[in-house]
């Protein structure tokens, strides 16, 4: 970890101001991914700037019916959160499933999507990856790639977003509210982040003066039918080899919305509107389900260690949609739970 | 009040310290006008450093010194002064000897600053050119290379019969190979060491060890000190599960800053650093097992390779249970190791036994399927009534009661024999079970025993507490015997100016330090009793020996008329005695040697996997354990609680992933080496069965450090199969094996 000089900001003009003035500065929220970065020299800001004091913690209804996410709220606050708990149960589930109790205690909205990814490589400064150091290449192509991508690579980066959360809103279409210095603008949740192409080193679309002030969800949640899946290699404290955040409008057994996001398989929440499309006006049965996750399927690619995500995708996918086919309507009372269990 | 403690469910003594951040471990020590050391790690597997620019990191203010092969002072450096008492055979690793890199993260330099957060950053600014050779670190593809160690470090196999013979007449045969990858101990804290150099130049070196005697004969022959002015001290370990057996290299570096620096050190390695020295090893095993028709072995094979460095060579004792463990004629044994680009692997706890009983337990579990037989009837048809192994009785086993208790306890009656026959919705269910055993030893331990003339008593031994309840089970021991209440006796360990003690590990410290412990509190009682018999006004008629009196409730007590007693200070006092004190060793008896002497266990799992997606959950887990007496029952839980807490992570979790691009562990951390959370642990339960043994040592214990963690991994294995009929040979048993 190198040295660095550290402000606390006090209005979002000045965090602006004050990122834009140093060209190797960082906003710094909750700091459970950044400074851990830090620590293995990953990151290595010369300018800190906190952001803890904005007035960016609330949580407020909008106008069109839908719920505003201040980017410094917590994600066990969010999670929590009387309205988002019960108009948006997917993604206070998807929140619990990620991390620990403790780390949610701390990380913020804005924080998590920005989250970096947690392959081996981009970890080990020892090794090489286009992500951490560009042009160096990537270790995880031939080695170790258990846990990488099976959509959306490149010969440049096999990486995967490791958020929980980013699929939920991913799924649920959200928009992010963000300011720089020409002004503000909404970036459409399936365009925050990028595919890694040929600049793995950029995660997402946010320029480097700008800062999130909040994630707005839309008014659609689907509290009657959603599901998100998680499966892992223990039972908490994991990412997701392949998350499924799965949300439907129904009238009886016909599904009118379909929406599918996945978690664990590429270098951004992956969604495919055609599988999407080939399930709206269908009935809700094994079938269709099975359509829809091999259209997602059809173009994944594995590597050495991770072809089995691909199998496992579709499995996910169907359970997932079974799943939030079947819920009952019941308010959930056991946010706790992360398993496979039908909730 | 009553002061007997042997056997009652006792708390910590040292658990309020250890809540309120009392304790203090190896790093949190202070020390005047301390330094901090930082490591810098190689970056390759093999190779030779071709140059080290230190220039940059060596200008900032603040920066002490960068030690490195270059510039490090002139020591020992012959192989035997860096041997330790847990060296297996060949030359110790000597950090920053040469130029030489002999497995990735080896330490290279030692940044020593005024600041801990100043050391790490000029740390980052050394530059390193490495000259690389080729890397060998898949065991995989070493078996050609395999080879017969010279010497074993700790077990020879020792083979018998004629196992081809057997395999020909056997009626059912099965062969198999089993695998498992290298796994690290990751103790919650990390390996760390602060020397302290008072003003007059004295030092005091805390360091994470599990024994300071180790650590102190270590620096002693490397740096020329005597043992007084090497003073080691290590009050409490946040685990170590046999990493800290041998001296770490934090250690060396500490103390190589502090000597030449003439100042205080204190090093700390990061986590991703506890993934640069010993682990538990890869092995490959082959295990052959041919059975009469009715179950009955006629030859068992296990031939095992295992990984070991290319400075030394490590081997643990990891097919020999496959000819104690049942009886059987005909038993084929080879144990061959291979030489890795990588650090020496280091016991882990219950090394070997783990590893070899995982094998040979699966393969068990296969027979039974073969011949039809319940997997518990065939363990009871070849149930090993002696140790066919040394030809010699076992001086208690009730492995027999842990199979019965067990099955009864956990509902063995209600399994379907039928692999993938149960069910609960998605959920495959299965059962399984698995045998352990562990060898008990008892070593030689010194301690002594001071009373006061207050009633307090003080009894110390180099020994370790690294979370095991050694603090606590000692304290009851000496309370019992001397028959004072707990709270007037406190237990002093892990400094090297106390009684001698071996290393902690083995499982022997209950049996070894509590021996010593007990001794030293019978001789206090002779001394006692000498007292009372000198005094001109003892209450009592002449007394002549210890068989007269009864010793308890801070009094003692004459036998034939316990309305006569004396409380113990009024018998010092009679006495003219201010302070009784005695050191005494104890010494194992010669008669073990005619005994084989184990703790045994029965460990039954349920898992639910799901079966579209192979995630495995074990719903829950009996183990039931003759492991002779149970001092603490509170303590010994815990410790076969977490022995099956492991065995979950190994059947299911552990995996250090060597890069073989690079040569070098790449899950190194916490977040990516995955250990079971609470959320995997779910249903545990521990049965000690009643089990009487006056051969093992003179407490009875034959330790329970390690028998929880045996057969654990094997259970779980085993019912991973029964619930999907897949049987997954090679560890961790990830979700992707199942799918």
């Amino acid at each position: 970890m190198n040295s660095f000089t550290y402000t606390r900001a006090t209005t979002l003009e000045t965090a602006v101001q004050d990122k834009a003035s140093a060209e190797l500065a960082k906003f710094i929220a909750g700091g459970t991914n950044l400074t851990d970065l830090m620590k293995v020299n990953v990151e290595g800001p010369n300018h800190l700037i906190d952001i803890r004091q904005l007035a960016l913690k609330d949580i407020t209804d909008n106008a069109d019916g839908g719920l505003r996410l201040g980017a410094l709220a917590t994600n066990a606050d969010t999670a929590y959160h009387e309205q988002v708990a019960k108009r948006y149960p997917l993604l206070a589930k998807a929140i619990l499933a990620g991390a620990s109790a403790q780390l949610r205690n701390m990380a913020t909205n804005g924080g998590n999507i920005l989250q970096r990814t947690r392959c081996y490589y981009f970890y080990d400064t020892a090794t090489a990856c286009n992500k951490r150091e560009p042009g160096s290449g990537c270790a995880a192509l031939s080695g170790f790639n258990r846990i990488h991508a099976i959509l959306g690579a490149s010969e440049h980066c096999i990486a995967v977003h490791p958020s929980d959360m980013a699929i939920a809103l991913a799924a649920l279409e959200a928009n992010v509210n963000v300011t720089g210095q020409q002004g503000n603008r909404t970036i459409p949740f399936s365009d925050f982040h990028r595919l890694p192409g040929d600049a793995p080193h950029l995660d997402n679309t946010l320029q480097p003066d700008e800062i999130i002030t909040s994630i707005d969800l839309p008014a659609k949640g689907f509290a009657q039918h959603h599901a998100y899946l998680k499966l892992r290699d223990r039972e908490s404290y994991a990412f997701a080899l392949v998350s499924v955040a799965a949300g439907l409008e129904m009238d009886g057994d016909t599904i009118t919305e379909a929406r599918i996001a996945l978690g664990g398989v590429a270098h951004k929440p992956w969604r495919n509107r055609e599988a999407e499309d080939l399930l709206t006006g269908k009935s809700a049965t094994e079938e269709n389900f099975k359509l829809a996750a091999a259209e997602i399927m059809r173009e994944a690619k594995g590597y050495e260690h991770n072809s089995f995500k691909i199998e496992l995708g579709k499995r996910a996918i169907m359970r997932a949609l079974e799943q939030a086919v079947k819920m009952s309507n019941k308010p959930d009372s056991h946010f706790h739970r992360t398993s496979t269990e039908p909730v | 009040m009553s002061t007997e403690y042997i056997g009652k469910p006792t708390s910590r003594v040292d658990g309020r310290d250890k809540v309120t951040g009392k304790a203090q471990y190896a790093a949190e020590f202070e020390a005047l006008n301390l330094t901090y050391g930082v490591v810098v790690s190689s970056t390759i597997a093999k190779g030779r450093i071709k140059a080290m620019d230190i220039s940059a990191a060596l200008q900032l203010p603040g920066v002490l010194q960068i030690f490195t092969h270059d510039n490090r002072p002139g020591l020992a450096w012959f192989d035997k002064s860096y041997q330790d008492e847990d060296s297996p055979p060949g030359a110790p690793f000597r950090p920053l000897y040469d130029e030489k890199i002999l497995f990735s993260q080896q330490p290279i330099a030692l940044v020593v600053a005024s600041t801990f957060e100043l050391a790490r950053y000029a740390a980052s600014l050394v530059k390193v050119t490495y000259e690389t050779e080729p890397h060998v670190t898949d065991l995989n593809q070493l078996r050609q290379d395999a080879y017969t160690p010279s010497k074993y470090k700790s077990a020879e196999p020792t083979p018998r019969g004629d196992a081809e013979t057997g395999l020909a007449q056997a009626a059912i045969k099965i062969e198999a190979e089993y695998n498992h990858p290298s796994e690290h101990h990751n103790p919650m804290e990390m390996h760390a060491t602060t020397v302290a150099v008072a003003e007059d130049g004295t030092l005091t070196i805390y360091d994470k060890t599990q024994s300071v005697l180790n650590s102190q004969k270590y620096i002693s022959k490397i740096f020329g000190l005597s043992t007084k002015e090497a003073r080691v001290i290590s009050p409490f370990v946040g685990g170590a599960f046999g990493s800290g057996l041998r001296p770490q290299y934090q250690l060396f570096l500490a103390m190589m800053a502090a000597l030449q620096l003439k100042r205080s050190v204190k090093v700390v390695l990061t986590r991703q650093q506890m993934f640069s020295f010993g682990h538990r090893p890869a092995t490959i095993q082959k295990l052959v097992l041919g059975a009469q028709a009715n179950g009955a072995l006629e030859a068992v094979v296990h031939e095992a390779i295992a990984e070991t460095s290319q400075f030394e060579d490590y081997s643990e004792n990891l097919v020999n249970w496959s000819a104690m463990l049942y009886k059987c004629e005909n038993v084929q044994l080879t144990h061959k190791i291979a030489k890795m680009d990588v650090y020496t692997p280091l016991d882990m706890r219950a090394p070997g036994g783990v590893s070899g009983m995982f094998a040979l337990e699966c393969a068990m579990d296969e027979l039974a399927y073969a011949t039809k037989l319940d997997p518990l009837e065939l363990r009871l048809v070849n149930y090993a009534d002696k140790d066919y192994s040394e030809d010699k009785p076992f001086s208690s086993k009730e492995l027999r009661q842990c199979y019965q208790q067990g099955a009864e306890k956990f509902g063995w009656n209600k399994r379907n024999p039928k692999p993938r026959s149960m069910r609960e919705g998605k959920e495959l269910i299965g059962m399984g079970l698995a045998t352990g055993a562990w060898e008990v030893k008892q070593k030689e331990a010194s301690a002594k025993a001071t009373l006061s003339v207050d009633g307090t008593l003080q009894v110390s031994s180099a020994t370790a507490d690294i979370g095991t309840g050694t603090y606590t089970i000692m304290t009851q021991i000496a309370a019992e015997t001397l028959g004072l209440p707990m709270e007037q006796v406190t237990f002093k360990l892990g400094d090297s100016t106390l009684p001698e003690a071996p290393l902690q590990g083995g499982s022997w410290t209950a049996a070894t330090v509590g021996s010593a412990v007990k001794q030293a509190c019978e001789a206090l009682k002779e001394k006692i009793l000498a007292g009372l018999r000198s005094a001109k006004d003892s209450p009592f008629e002449p007394v002549q020996t210890l068989e007269d009196v009864v010793f308890t409730d801070g009094r003692v007590f004459l036998k034939n008329n316990s309305e006569q007693s004396v409380s113990i200070t009024e018998a010092m006092r009679l006495a003219g005695e201010n302070v009784l004190e005695v050191t005494i060793t104890a010494k194992p008896k010669k008669n073990q040697q005619e005994y084989a002497m184990f703790s045994h266990s029965a460990v039954f799992a349920e898992v639910r996997v799901d079966e579209d997606f192979g995630t495995v959950r074990v719903s829950r887990v009996v183990s039931a354990i003759a492991g002779g007496r149970v001092i603490n029952p509170k303590t010994a839980r815990s410790q076969v609680l977490g022995g099956i807490v492991w065995g979950i992570g190994m059947a299911l979790e552990e995996e250090s992933v060597i890069d073989q691009q690079y040569g070098r562990f790449i899950n190194h951390d916490l977040a990516e080496y995955h250990v079971p959370v609470s959320a995997d642990v779910h249903d545990l339960e521990v049965i000690f069965v009643e089990e009487h043994d006056d051969i093992v040592n003179p407490i009875g214990a034959k330790g329970l450090g390690e028998i929880g963690i045996v057969g654990a991994a094997a259970a779980i294995v085993n019912a991973v199969y029964h619930a999907t009929g897949k049987r997954i040979r090679n560890l961790p048993i990830t979700l992707d094996k199942l799918l």
